[in-house]
C-alpha cells in the first residue's frame, strides 16, 4: 500500500515536472512583449529596458528557465509582471475563493446527485424517471457559461432573488480573515448578516459550476443503483419484509457506492476546468480568473505558479480517488 | 473515461461486428435521435448560405439590439447583424472545430498507442509518462495556455483542444493493442514473418480503430463544449467571426435587456451537443446493455 502510494506520487511529481516544462517554453514563444504590453505605449524605451532587466527577460530562454528553477526549489515562484507581487501572495489571496466555490459546488453535484439519481432508478421507466433523464441529458449539453447567465438573468435581474456576481454586497466588508474562506470566516466572527450575504453569492455560481457534477452522479448513480437492486441479497432483503427505505438505502445504495466515488473523483477534476468558465460569468475573485488573465497579459511567474497549484491540486485528487476505491472495495488491492 | 470495447478477433468478424453495431446504432431510439440532430445541422451547415436572410459579418448600426421579430427571428446584436443568419454560418464553424479536433487527436492518439502497446518496453514507458503529463492538467486549461502560445485563431483552437485530447485515445489504443498482440493471427502472422509494420498496420490496426473511434464518438460533445468555452473566455475564435462561444460573450453586456444576443446562440450550442450525447447514450447502450434504459 505505501509503496503505491509513493510511486504514484513519484510519477506524480514526474509528471507535474513535465508540465512546468511544457508551459514555461510554451509560454516564452508567445509573440509579443509582455513588458511593453503593461506599460503602454508611451513608455520611454529605458524604462521597458530596465523592467524586463528586472524580471530576467532579457536573458535567452533556457537561462530564465535554470534561473526559474533554482528559485523554485528555494519555494519562490518570483514576482507577478501585472501586480508586482509575490505569485505565491497572489495565490493565497485567490485560492480560497476558489475552494469555497468548488466545495459548495461538489456539495450540491453529490448530495443533488445522489438523491435524483436513486429516486430515478426506483421510478424506473415510470414518468418521473423519463422527466429525471431529460433534464439531465439537456443539463449535460448546456455550456456552463451561458447556464450561468441565463441563471444569473432570470433569478438575479428579473425576479431578484438571489444577489449579484461578486462574493459579498459592495457595502459590506470581509469579515476578519482567518481561513481566507468568506463563509467561514463569517461564522468565526458571528457575524451572521455577512454569512447569510456571502451564502447566497454563493448558490448560483455553485449551482451552475456543480450542475454538470450532478447530472454525472445522477446518471451513474441510477445505472449503478438498477444493477444492484436486481441482485439475490436485495430480494432476500425485501423477502425477509424489510422496508423499501431499508432496501434502498442500507442495502443497494452502499454496495452502489462503487462507481460513484470514481465518477465524483473525475468531475472534481472537472471543477478546475468550470470554474475558470464559472468565475468569468460571475465575477467571482477566484484562481480561475487569475489564471485566464495571467494567460492573457502574458504574466509568466503567475502562469507558472497557477500551473504548478493546478497540476498538484489535480493529480492528489486523482491519488485520493484511487485510494478511496481501492479502500472501499477491498477486492481491490495496489502493489 | 476509457471503455474497453471487446475487441473481435478476425477482421471479418470485425467487419461483422461494426455492421452489427451500425444496424443497432439505427434502432435504438437515443442514438436514432441523436444521429438526426446531427444530420439536420450537417444539412443547415452546408446550405447556410441560401438558408440565412442576412450576411453575418455586414453590420447594420442603426438596426441594433433589435427584439426578435417577423423581419429578424432571433433579433439583432449589438451591431445590427442578423443573429439567426449568424447561428446558421456559426454551424459551419463548430462543425469545422468538432470534426478537425476528432481527426487529429485520432491520427495523434491512436498510432502512439498502437506502437506504445506493441513494442512495450522503453518505448511505451516514455510514451505513457508523456501522457500521465498532458493528463496532469484540465484540458480546457492546458487548451488556453496552447492556444494564447499560438495566438488565438480558429485554427489554433482546433490545434490546442487535440493537443489537449489525444492522450486519452492514445491510452485506450495501447490497451486494446495489448490485448490484441497476445492473439493467435497476431502470432501467426509473427511466425511467418511479417514485418512489425504490416502486422500493426494490417492485423492490429483494425481492431484499435472502432473502439477509438467510438470513443472520440462520446467526447464530441465535451469537445464542442470546450472550443465554445475557449471562444467564450476569448482565447478562441475572434470576432466578428459567428463562432457561438464569442456570440455568447459578445451579448454578456446586454443580457438585462437585450437577452436574446446571448441566449439563441447557446440554444444552438446546446442542441449540437445533445445531438452527440444522444448519439453516445445510444452507442453506450448498445455496447453495455447493463446500463439499457427501459426494457434491461
Amino acid at each position: 500500500m505505501w509503496a503505491y502510494i509513493v510511486r504514484r506520487l513519484a510519477l506524480a511529481s514526474l509528471a507535474v515536472a513535465g508540465v512546468l516544462v511544457i508551459v514555461f517554453f510554451l509560454s516564452h514563444i508567445i509573440p509579443g512583449d509582455p513588458v511593453a504590453a503593461i506599460l503602454g505605449p508611451q513608455a520611454p524605451n529605458d524604462v521597458i529596458e530596465d523592467l524586463r532587466r528586472r524580471y530576467g527577460l532579457d536573458r535567452p530562454v533556457p537561462e530564465q528557465f535554470y534561473r526559474f528553477v533554482a528559485r523554485l526549489v528555494r519555494g519562490d515562484l518570483g514576482d507577478s509582471l501585472a501586480t508586482h507581487r509575490p505569485v505565491i501572495r497572489d495565490l493565497r489571496e485567490f485560492l480560497p475563493a476558489t475552494i469555497e466555490l468548488a466545495t459548495a459546488a461538489i456539495l450540491i453535484g453529490v448530495l443533488a446527485g445522489l438523491s435524483v439519481g436513486v429516486i430515478s432508478a426506483v421510478a424506473r421507466g415510470r414518468p418521473l424517471d423519463h422527466a429525471v433523464r431529460f433534464l439531465s441529458l439537456i443539463g449535460l449539453s448546456m455550456p456552463v457559461f451561458w447556464l450561468g447567465l441565463i441563471l444569473l438573468f432570470i433569478f438575479y435581474f428579473k425576479l431578484n432573488l438571489v444577489p449579484g456576481p461578486g462574493q459579498l454586497d459592495i457595502f459590506l466588508s470581509r469579515p476578519p480573515t482567518v481561513t481566507g474562506l468568506i463563509t467561514v470566516d463569517a461564522l468565526l466572527a458571528r457575524d451572521f448578516a455577512t454569512l447569510w450575504n456571502a451564502l447566497g453569492h454563493l448558490l448560483l455560481p455553485a449551482v451552475v459550476l456543480g450542475s454538470h457534477a450532478l447530472v454525472g452522479i445522477a446518471r451513474i448513480t441510477r445505472a449503478s443503483m438498477l444493477e444492484v437492486l436486481g441482485q439475490d441479497y436485495v430480494k432476500v432483503a425485501r423477502a425477509k419484509g424489510l422496508s423499501e427505505r431499508t432496501v434502498v438505502l442500507k442495502h443497494a445504495l452502499r454496495n452502489g457506492l462503487l462507481p460513484i466515488i470514481t465518477v465524483i473523483g473525475i468531475y472534481y477534476g472537472g471543477l478546475l476546468e468550470g470554474a475558470v468558465l464559472t468565475e468569468t460569468v460571475f465575477a467571482w475573485p477566484g484562481l480561475g480568473r487569475y489564471a485566464t488573465s495571467a494567460i492573457l497579459s502574458q504574466d509568466f511567474a503567475a502562469i507558472m505558479g497557477v500551473t504548478i497549484l493546478i497540476a498538484l491540486v489535480f493529480s492528489l485528487a486523482n491519488l485520493l480517488v484511487d485510494l478511496a476505491y481501492g479502500f472501499l472495495n477491498p477486492k481491490i488491492r495496489y502493489e | 473515461m476509457n471503455q474497453a470495447v471487446a475487441a473481435p478477433t478476425t477482421v471479418a468478424a470485425q467487419r461483422a461486428q461494426r455492421r452489427r453495431l451500425i444496424s443497432r446504432a439505427l434502432a435504438n431510439p437515443l442514438s436514432l435521435a441523436g444521429l438526426l440532430i446531427i444530420g439536420l445541422l450537417l444539412l443547415v451547415a452546408l446550405i447556410a448560405p441560401w438558408l440565412s436572410p442576412y450576411d453575418p459579418i455586414q453590420t447594420n448600426v442603426p438596426r441594433r439590439l433589435e427584439a426578435p421579430s417577423g423581419e429578424h427571428l432571433f433579433g439583432t446584436d449589438q451591431l445590427g447583424r442578423d443573429i439567426l443568419s449568424r447561428i446558421l454560418y456559426g454551424s459551419r464553424i463548430s462543425l469545422r472545430i468538432a470534426v478537425l479536433t476528432a481527426v487529429i487527436a485520432t491520427l495523434l492518439g491512436a498510432p502512439l498507442g498502437l506502437i506504445s502497446g506493441y513494442f512495450r518496453g522503453r518505448v511505451d514507458d516514455l510514451l505513457m509518462r508523456l501522457t500521465d503529463m498532458f493528463m496532469a492538467f484540465p484540458r480546457l486549461i492546458l487548451a488556453m495556455a496552447i492556444a494564447a502560445a499560438l495566438s488565438p485563431t480558429l485554427e489554433n483552437v482546433i490545434i490546442a483542444i487535440s493537443l489537449a485530447a489525444w492522450p486519452a485515445y492514445a491510452r485506450l489504443a495501447r490497451s486494446v493493442t495489448l490485448g490484441l498482440r497476445e492473439e493467435n493471427f497476431v502470432e501467426a502472422a509473427r511466425a511467418l514473418g511479417a514485418s512489425p509494420l504490416r502486422i500493426l498496420g494490417r492485423h492490429v490496426a483494425p481492431g484499435v480503430i472502432s473502439p477509438v473511434v467510438i470513443q472520440v464518438s462520446l467526447d464530441m460533445g465535451g469537445i464542442i463544449l470546450t472550443a465554445a468555452g475557449l471562444g467564450f473566455i476569448g482565447f478562441g475564435a475572434q470576432p466578428p467571426t459567428p463562432e457561438w462561444g464569442v456570440m455568447i460573450s459578445e451579448g454578456r453586456t446586454y443580457i438585462t435587456d437585450q437577452w436574446w444576443v446571448s441566449t439563441f446562440p447557446g440554444i444552438a450550442i446546446s442542441l449540437f451537443v445533445m445531438g452527440f450525447n444522444l448519439l453516445g447514450d445510444g452507442i453506450r447502450d448498445i455496447l453495455d446493455p447493463r446500463l439499457r434504459s427501459v426494457r434491461g
